[in-house]
This record gives structure tokens, C-alpha cells and sequence, in this order.
């Protein structure tokens, strides 16, 4: 097995819940669910036994309804919530041999820092909208354990560019950007401390569509020259079409369906992703 | 020569849930390829032959059956069972597929579109930039239009540019769906020198013609393609 197939990333029966469970849910395979939720006991199943590899470089697509469990399936592996059960791998972690979810949290802040990058669909998320754009960034490199100012400033320099945010305006608060520009702000934070992988959560929501262009452009030209792996949540399908390699399509935080991009959009097996094709315009 | 493909009693069905039909569109197709051979297929449209083609490059999924490809990474594999990661390599690097239609990248120029296929391969910028250029200009592409975005080109523009993308990788696989459909006499024949060209070369090819004239003396064989079934066919 080469590099080509080594996965950057190995996430194995990840589940997530909320509430108690009863006998009516607990332990069964989806019979008495409503949806995800049981209606005896109101315990949302968010996620169920979620299995995934990511791969060196690779973009994979995630698209579902709202609802479905992308989400807190990413802020589960971002370390924002704590999953029920389940196991993720990293192979830049100790070689990838250590169930990430088990560590301490100090072990979690330091994969956070060095290992993954996340962009968030509300730049309110990650941006502290009152400190300047290059402080956002510095923010994540003091974190990662840089102390030099001079350094720290040139590397936030760079990565501000990188995302094509004009040297003037660097020092301006993320509040009085626009919508677009938040997000790149984001991504350059994400991208600070060389991350092998990149959490994209509906990054081009809610924005106008030649905005939302310039930030896939850029998503596409950094996975290009950065080699980095990614995930990308949409439900756009056009998104998920432009950027990814293979998709997982989810549906009441299950994965019903994955394969090759193409394969997905043009021969969608389960009833769910051709209702979801068929609606694209 | 050894085999490159081997295809056995490949079967495709359709079910399309909300409509609660269930189509039937290849039934056991068997077919071989022999390396350096350039196999035609025709057939009625509707037949199933751009449906033979998607189902060995996994655009989809087969309900039945089994692909065996001669891989130089792999050696024989089973592309209907193959991983999708592998699926990925190959298509990247081994088995290139011309659609009859142009998959435009939104805000990509021409130039861009056939080095992005070479860059794919893990070639560096420089050699991809010439490969890109060399391509270009040997589908005869206006100059003017390289720097320019594809969306807004004549059909037989497209079509140039398409198989310009395959053909540059040098696929050892190339599978060629209607490559002439909307092309004028010149541009065919430019197309069928590249074929040429290809083959002496020892590219294993497929291809899904309507024109005879075009088939004639450049197929090894042709089938033919009746109702989702193959038959052979002779000229």
C-alpha cells in the first residue's frame, strides 16, 4: 500500500446522541426511530455509526438535508462536541494508531491546532470580529506555540494574501468585512499552521454567487498547490460537483450512499439521492 | 497480445424509486480487448453502448458482472468491486474517457483544462504547460482562444477540447464516446489522425461511432448493439 492509499484520516462508527435513550431505542438498528428521534423517549440519534476514510489530497464531499447529521458529524470531529461512541485515526497523530477521541483534551487542543483547520459557515464561529484580521491569525500561531512577533506577522502576511485580502486591510476587524471576505479570513486562519487536513463546513452559504465563486476558486487553487485533504459540507450539489473526489450522502444522520462523484450524481442508487439529484436545477 | 479488458455477462439495471420503475439496460454483455486494439461499437441510440463505457468507468455502478482490467499499478482487477480510491488512480492515470459532451470546470480557461490533466498525473508545471500547448495546437484551437473560458465555445470546439484532455495523459485505456459527432470533416479527420497516431503508439482503444465510413479500416472489430445486447458485427 503507497501513499495513494494510505488515508489521512480513518473515522469508524462514529455515533452521537442526545438524550438518554429508552428501550425502545437503545441498541437498535433504526426500527422504532421517527426520522432519527424516538418518540417514546425524545432521544435525538444525530449521528449513526458514521465509517469514513479520507485520503492524501483528497477532497470528499458530504452532502445530505438539513438535519441529517453533517454538521455535528464535523464539530464531532473538530473536537466542539464529544461523540457518543466511535474512533477516529489520524495518521499524522502517532502514525495513526491512537483513537483521537479517547485523548486527553490537552492532546485534542494540540490535533486541533496542528492537524486540522475549520472553517465554519458563520465566520462569528471561528473570527473574533473585534480584533484585527492578522490577530485572528496570530491567534491560532500563539496557540500552536509560536511566541516570535515579527515571525508570526510575516506568516500572517503571507496567508492573507494567500486568500487575496489586500495588505491595507489587514489590520482592519473582520466586522466591517463582507461576507466573502470573512470567510477567506477564515480559511487563511484555518490554514496557519499547515494543516494535512481541512474541515469546510457550507463555507459558501448564504453568500452571493460571484462571491461564492472567488471562495471556491480559492478552496480549489489551495488544495491544488497545498496539497491538503479536505471535507467539504454542502448541500449544494453544484459545490460538492465543482470540488469533490468521492461523496457521502447522508440522510437522518446515517451515510445511505457513497461513491465517485460522477457515480453519485448520474447513477444515485438509494431513493433519497435521486430525489436530491433530480431536484438539482 | 495480452488482454487489457475483459468484460463478463456485465448487467445493468435502472431502478428508479420514485417512479417505482425498473429499467433493464445491458443485458450480460461480454466483450474482450486485446492491448493495442481499437474495438468500435455502433448501435441503435438508446442501445446501451455509452452505458457499457460509464459501467467500466464506474460512472455506474454495475448491477452485475464482472470488468477485469489489465492495470500496470494493480495487474488484473475487477473495476466493478475496485476501491474507489483505486478507481480515482486509474482514472488519473490509466483510462481516459471522452464524453460526448464537455464537463466544464466553471472559471477554468482552455489552457488551464487540458494542464490541470497532465498536473493531475503528478507531472511538474513546466512539461504540463508544454504538453497543454503542444495538444492545443494540434487540434488546430484558435490561439486566441486558449486564455479563453470554455462555456462560451462552438460545439465542435468543445469537442476538440475534450479529447485534447484525454489524449494528452496518454491513457493506456482510452474510451471514446461519440468523439465526432458534431465535428466537421476537417476536424474528424484531425481526430481520426490522433486516433492514428494513438494507436501506433499501442493505445488500447474503444470507441462508439455512428459514422461506418469513419470505422472503416481503423477498428480491429466492431460490435454492434441491439436493445442492451452485443453482436458481432463485421463491415
Amino acid at each position: 500500500m503507497d501513499d495513494f492509499e494510505r488515508p489521512v484520516l480513518a473515522v469508524r462508527n462514529i455515533n452521537k446522541q442526545y438524550g438518554q435513550g429508552c428501550v425502545n431505542c437503545r441498541g437498535s438498528k433504526g426500527e422504532g426511530l421517527l426520522k432519527n428521534y424516538c418518540p417514546v423517549c425524545g432521544t435525538v440519534y444525530a449521528c449513526r455509526d458514521i465509517s469514513f476514510e479520507v485520503y492524501a489530497g483528497e477532497i470528499l464531499g458530504i452532502v445530505g438535508e438539513s438535519g441529517s447529521g453533517k454538521s455535528t458529524m464535523m464539530e464531532c470531529l473538530y473536537f466542539d462536541q464529544e461523540v457518543s461512541s466511535g474512533e477516529a485515526y489520524i495518521t499524522a497523530y502517532k502514525g495513526g494508531k491512537t483513537n483521537v477521541f479517547k485523548e486527553s483534551s490537552q492532546q485534542k487542543r494540540y490535533i486541533r491546532n496542528h492537524l486540522m483547520g475549520k472553517v465554519y459557515q458563520n465566520p462569528l464561529m471561528s473570527l473574533k470580529m473585534n480584533f484585527s484580521s492578522i490577530g485572528n491569525i496570530a491567534e491560532k500561531l500563539i496557540s500552536a506555540g509560536n511566541r516570535n512577533v515579527g515571525q508570526m506577522k510575516v506568516r500572517g502576511e503571507e496567508l492573507l494574501e494567500h486568500v487575496n485580502i489586500p495588505v491595507y486591510r489587514m489590520k482592519e476587524a473582520p466586522k466591517n468585512f463582507s461576507g466573502g471576505m470573512q470567510q477567506r479570513v477564515q480559511i487563511a486562519k484555518a490554514l496557519s499552521n499547515n494543516p494535512p487536513l481541512l474541515l469546510l463546513d457550507e463555507v459558501t452559504t448564504g453568500l452571493d454567487l460571484s462571491v461564492q465563486a472567488s471562495v471556491l476558486d480559492l478552496i480549489k487553487s489551495i488544495q491544488r498547490q497545498l496539497k491538503i485533504s479536505m471535507i467539504i459540507v454542502s448541500h449544494d450539489l453544484g459545490v460538492i460537483r465543482m470540488l469533490a473526489d468521492r461523496t457521502l450522502v447522508m440522510l437522518d444522520g446515517q451515510v445511505i450512499e457513497q461513491g465517485l462523484t460522477d457515480q453519485i450524481l448520474e447513477d444515485p442508487q438509494h431513493g433519497y439521492t435521486q430525489r436530491l439529484v433530480q431536484s438539482l436545477l | 497480445m495480452e488482454e487489457i479488458l475483459v468484460v463478463q455477462d456485465l448487467t445493468k439495471s435502472f431502478i428508479i424509486h420514485n417512479l417505482a420503475k425498473h429499467i433493464e439496460a445491458l443485458h450480460d454483455i461480454s466483450l474482450n480487448l486485446k492491448g493495442g486494439e481499437f474495438v468500435g461499437i455502433t448501435g441503435k441510440s438508446g442501445s446501451g453502448k455509452s452505458t457499457v463505457f460509464k459501467c467500466i468507468y464506474r460512472t455506474y455502478v454495475p448491477r452485475n458482472g464482472q470488468i477485469w482490467y489489465n492495470s500496470q499499478k494493480y495487474g488484473f482487477v475487477n473495476l466493478a468491486e475496485l476501491s474507489e480510491r483505486q478507481m480515482i488512480y486509474l482514472r488519473k492515470h490509466e483510462i481516459g474517457y471522452v464524453s460526448q459532451f464537455l464537463n466544464i470546470m466553471p472559471r477554468t480557461t482552455a489552457r488551464e483544462l487540458v494542464k490541470q490533466a497532465v498536473l493531475e498525473m503528478g507531472s511538474g508545471e513546466d512539461y504540463a504547460n508544454i504538453e497543454a500547448q503542444r495538444m492545443l495546437e494540434h487540434f488546430e484551437l484558435d490561439k486566441e482562444l486558449w486564455d479563453c473560458y470554455p462555456g462560451t465555445f462552438s460545439g465542435g470546439e468543445k469537442l476538440r477540447l475534450n479529447i485534447a484532455r484525454a489524449m494528452v495523459k496518454r491513457p493506456r485505456l482510452l474510451l471514446l464516446d461519440e468523439p465526432t459527432a458534431s465535428l466537421d470533416h476537417a476536424s474528424k479527420l484531425k481526430v481520426r489522425e490522433l486516433i492514428e497516431q494513438l494507436k501506433r503508439e499501442g493505445t488500447t482503444m474503444m470507441g462508439i461511432f455512428h459514422d461506418l465510413e469513419f470505422m472503416e479500416n481503423l477498428c480491429t472489430r466492431v460490435y454492434t448493439m441491439h436493445d442492451g445486447r452485443l453482436q458481432d458485427f463485421q463491415i
